[in-house]
């Protein structure tokens, strides 16, 4: 028997060009929680695929209880006890929380060909109220929340005994509620004796779950410490191989301006009940509350995304009728979306057409195309921002996350908006491109314009904004000025929770 | 990686062009009378429409969109046409064509409404429908009887050569047309904001339209566009036979376009195609066809023939695309 659990050995795997793993060790015992962080691009991806049977690596070793591994297939990896819950999870939407459980493990009746269905609920009900969401679990898994759903993927884990989950940004998409019952289940799990590979991009994450601590970058191990020797400072400078700048959010002081967008009263489909909020020049306003707390649904009601019920939209105090993001771009509104990949890019497009596409009209004469003009402002924003490419002509899917972001926020900057609505603008993306993101945030402040930033987290809204406002179930439910004593994280969490 | 990159585009690009190429000399060794310059004259002729069909097509498959009327708005197109000579007594080509035209302009609007303003879901159903009722309003308007007789002036498109001389029979006028038209489509993607939105709006839908593009008046103009090349069509089918048909609406023209546009490179998942692609595609067809009836392969055999060449070439779609995932995977790590 190993001292532990899970071992890779001077693991290396190659992609065409890249060293995606280079003599990687990593070493899990039995029962702990084991972190791992790295900046994206880092080789966390490669190494979870490597564990998982997704990838095989060129060389290196993997032990499972000492014995050693060679996965080719999923299922490998699978039968050896690892099992991993992905940050994009795996769940068939139109099957019921059941049959997602039991989606390559269906349980028959007694020598017979049929399902067992009644067993299987059983069995299913106990282990999601185990994991505590007493749901029906013959409700199909799409209308159900991001939490339920992360729970189904580890309702299958343990369902298959395994010795080890990986989970890959677990708390990525969750809400605070659902983010802190993660975390419970985790505990759970390790005190019933499963060890866990907790990929996370949140530092207090690691903090408050882990046992120890790996940290990688450009696919090497860089350290690995118990988390009491660690601090943000040195997770942070072996992540990012450089000392940090400690002041990770650089809010700017600057006296606000007039007003720039008054909204009053919306209301739209159930998600947005009575919201007035005020926005102003060279201010940026956060929206802090739960996931689903009504924040996004707001905020496209405002750019014309999703119909507007009732209610009022003034900018400049001229009444706007905003119908669609069309009316929305003309009235110089920007909305960098949540959902980058979805909604805000192009991928199969290149870098230059992404970033000229909200302002198509300013980069053609009405007909043609106006390429060499497109091309020149491309260049210039990818100098501004420091876009890490091979060249404007590049598919916006061959960068990374962070570099994909700045494109979106790119393709905003160039429409001139006067108001920038920025939803969740560094989720996903690393520690350096974050800061870059909050500098971006910085100067179009500077020079006067309005700035939205709905986010989920707490610290990037107390470090960055000017005035936060909570809202949940739809409602606004507080407004907190930064100068104010009360701001911080205990008051907008109690406004977003609703509790006293 | 780079270099890897643009080697793999390359051969991507280049593939439709080799395997025209291989089953160029193939048929050459073949059959004796494929390389005549007759013949090939013929194979031209032969592509022509399928080539207009097929670049209104590949406009609509840009935008992850389908076009299953194709071949039905051709037939009905051509068949009100033949109504108005044979109902109403005009014979002028100066009346006809146009109204050869604007039907299938207005068929192709309908399909651009359908999808937009009635918010139906995907088009291969709303044109499935759509080339039912054509099928049905090409045989209602001419009694189901094929109609002869056209002036020269409206055969003119699809039967007119131009230098004949001698035993040369003439390069046509309907493929220096298809030319023509092609070079336009290609300046229109290539170079105009229409033709950025187009791609955009394959590629990533809802990304287009929280971009502000108005989704909606790209997706008509691109289906009117695909009505009215499939019109154009119909136009050189009735000047080729000297026949408006209304049977030939269950031709399958739709088959022959889609197939084109893919083994050009264009794929259904939308925001990819090229014009000349789409040109090797229609080529690769015809060639086959031609070859295949030189051999004296009955329809039997070129229909399977071609089936293989379908299935092949979306197989070959799919594995380009598992093989560019693949690449973006490797590079995003």
């Amino acid at each position: 028997m190993s001292e532990y659990i899970l071992e890779l050995k001077n693991v290396t795997k190659k992609f065409p060009g890249v060293v995606a793993l280079r003599n990687m060790s990593i070493q899990l015992r039995p029962g702990e929680v084991h972190g791992l962080i790295g900046e994206n691009g880092a080789g966390k991806s490669t190494l979870i695929k490597v564990l998982t049977g997704i990838h095989a690596p060129e060389e290196g070793e993997i032990y499972v209880e000492g014995k050693p591994y060679r996965f080719s297939t999923p299922t490998e990896s699978r039968e050896a006890g690892i099992a991993c819950v992905y940050q994009e999870l795996n769940i068939v939407k139109m099957l019921s929380v059941t049959d997602n459980i039991f989606i390559n493990k269906a349980i028959n009746r007694p020598k017979s060909i049929f399902l067992d269905s009644a067993q299987m609920d059983k069995t299913a009900h106990e282990v999601m109220t185990r994991l505590g969401h007493d749901v029906d679990v013959r409700k199909l898994c799409g209308v159900m929340g991001m939490g339920v759903q992360q729970m189904v993927e580890i309702a299958r884990a343990i369902l298959i005994d395994a010795k080890v989950i990986i989970m890959d940004e677990p708390t990525s998409s969750l809400g605070e509620k659902e983010a802190a019952q993660l975390m419970h289940v985790v505990r759970e799990l390790k005190e019933s004796g499963v060890t866990i590979l907790f990929v996370s991009h949140k530092l207090e994450e690691l903090y408050e779950i882990c046992d120890r601590v790996t940290v990688m970058r450009d696919g090497e191990h860089i350290l690995t410490d118990d988390i009491e020797n660690l601090d943000n400072d040195k997770i942070i400078t072996a992540m990012v191989g450089r000392t940090f700048d400690k002041n990770m959010y650089p809010h700017v002081d600057m006296a606000r301006g007039e007003e720039a967008l008054r909204v009053e009263h919306l209301e739209s489909q159930g998600a947005v009940h009575d919201v007035s909020f005020k926005a102003y020049k060279g201010e940026i306003l956060g929206f802090a509350g739960l996931v689903g707390a009504g924040r996004t649904e707001t905020m496209r009601v405002v750019f014309g995304a999703a119909a507007c019920e009732k209610g009022e939209i003034y900018k400049d105090e001229q009444r706007l009728s905003i119908k669609s993001p069309r009316d929305a771009i003309k009235n110089r509104i920007a909305f960098l979306t949540e959902d980058r990949k979805g909604q805000g890019l192009v991928l199969s497009q290149s870098i230059d057409i992404n970033m000229v596409l909200a302002s198509m009209k300013k980069f053609s004469n009405g007909f043609w195309y106006n390429k060499s003009l497109a091309e020149k402002r491309a260049k210039e924003n990818i100098n501004d921002m420091k876009i890490k490419t091979a060249g404007i002509h590049e598919a916006a899917s061959q960068l990374s996350g962070g570099n994909q972001q700045k494109v979106v926020i790119g393709k905003w900057i160039n429409t001139d908006a006067d108001i920038f609505i920025f939803d969740e603008p560094t989720r996903g993306i690393d520690v350096g491109a974050k800061v870059e993101v909050y500098h971006l945030m910085n100067r179009l402040k500077q020079k006067g314009k309005c700035i939205i930033m709905v986010s989920s987290e707490l610290p990037e809204i107390l470090g960055m904004s000017d005035r936060v406002i909570v809202m949940r179930e739809g409602r606004i439910t507080g407004e907190f000025n930064a100068s104010e004593s009360f701001f911080n994280q205990d008051s907008i969490m109690k406004a977003a929770w609703g509790k006293e | 990686m780079n270099k890897k990159n643009s080697l793999s585009k390359g051969v991507n690009r280049m593939g439709p062009c080799i395997a025209l190429a291989v089953i160029f000399v193939v048929l050459s060794l073949a059959a004796d009378s494929f390389l005549t310059v007759n013949n090939l004259l013929n194979v031209l002729r032969q592509a022509t429409v399928n080539g207009f069909i097929s670049v209104g097509m590949l406009l609509v498959l840009i935008t992850a969109g389908i076009d299953i009327s194709v071949g039905a708005t051709a037939a009905a197109s051509m068949c009100i046409m033949a109504m108005m000579m044979r109902s109403f007594q005009i014979s002028h080509p100066a009346v006809l064509i146009p109204v050869c035209l604007a039907a299938g302009l207005v068929v192709g609007l309908c399909n651009g409404l359908l999808l937009t303003k009635l918010r139906l879901p995907h088009p291969f159903v709303s044109t499935m429908g759509m080339k039912s009722i054509l099928s049905g309003v090409a045989l209602l308007v001419v009694q189901t009887q094929p109609v002869t007789g056209f002036s020269e002036g409206v055969l003119w498109l699809g039967k007119a050569s131009i230098f004949s001389v001698g035993n040369f029979s003439g390069i046509p006028v309907g493929f220096v047309s298809l030319i023509a038209v092609y070079i336009l489509i290609h300046i229109m993607l290539t170079k105009t904001s229409f033709g950025k939105q187009i791609y955009c709006i394959g590629g990533n839908a809802e990304a287009a339209r929280m971009s502000g593009i108005n989704s909606h008046r790209v997706l008509i103009i691109v289906y009117t566009l695909c009505g009215f090349m499939s019109a154009i069509a119909g136009l050189v089918i009735v000047g080729r036979g000297g026949t408006a048909n209304p049977t030939s609406a269950q031709s399958p023209y739709d088959v022959d376009a889609i197939a084109a546009c893919v083994i050009g490179g264009a794929s259904f998942n939308g925001g990819k195609g090229t014009v000349w692609g789409t040109l090797i595609g229609v080529m690769v067809i015809s060639v086959l066809r031609n070859g295949l009836v030189l051999m004296n392969a009955t329809s039997d055999v070129q229909y399977i023939v071609i089936g293989f060449v379908i299935i092949l070439s979306v197989l070959i779609d799919v594995v380009r695309t598992r093989l560019e995932e693949r690449a973006k995977i490797r590079s995003s790590n």
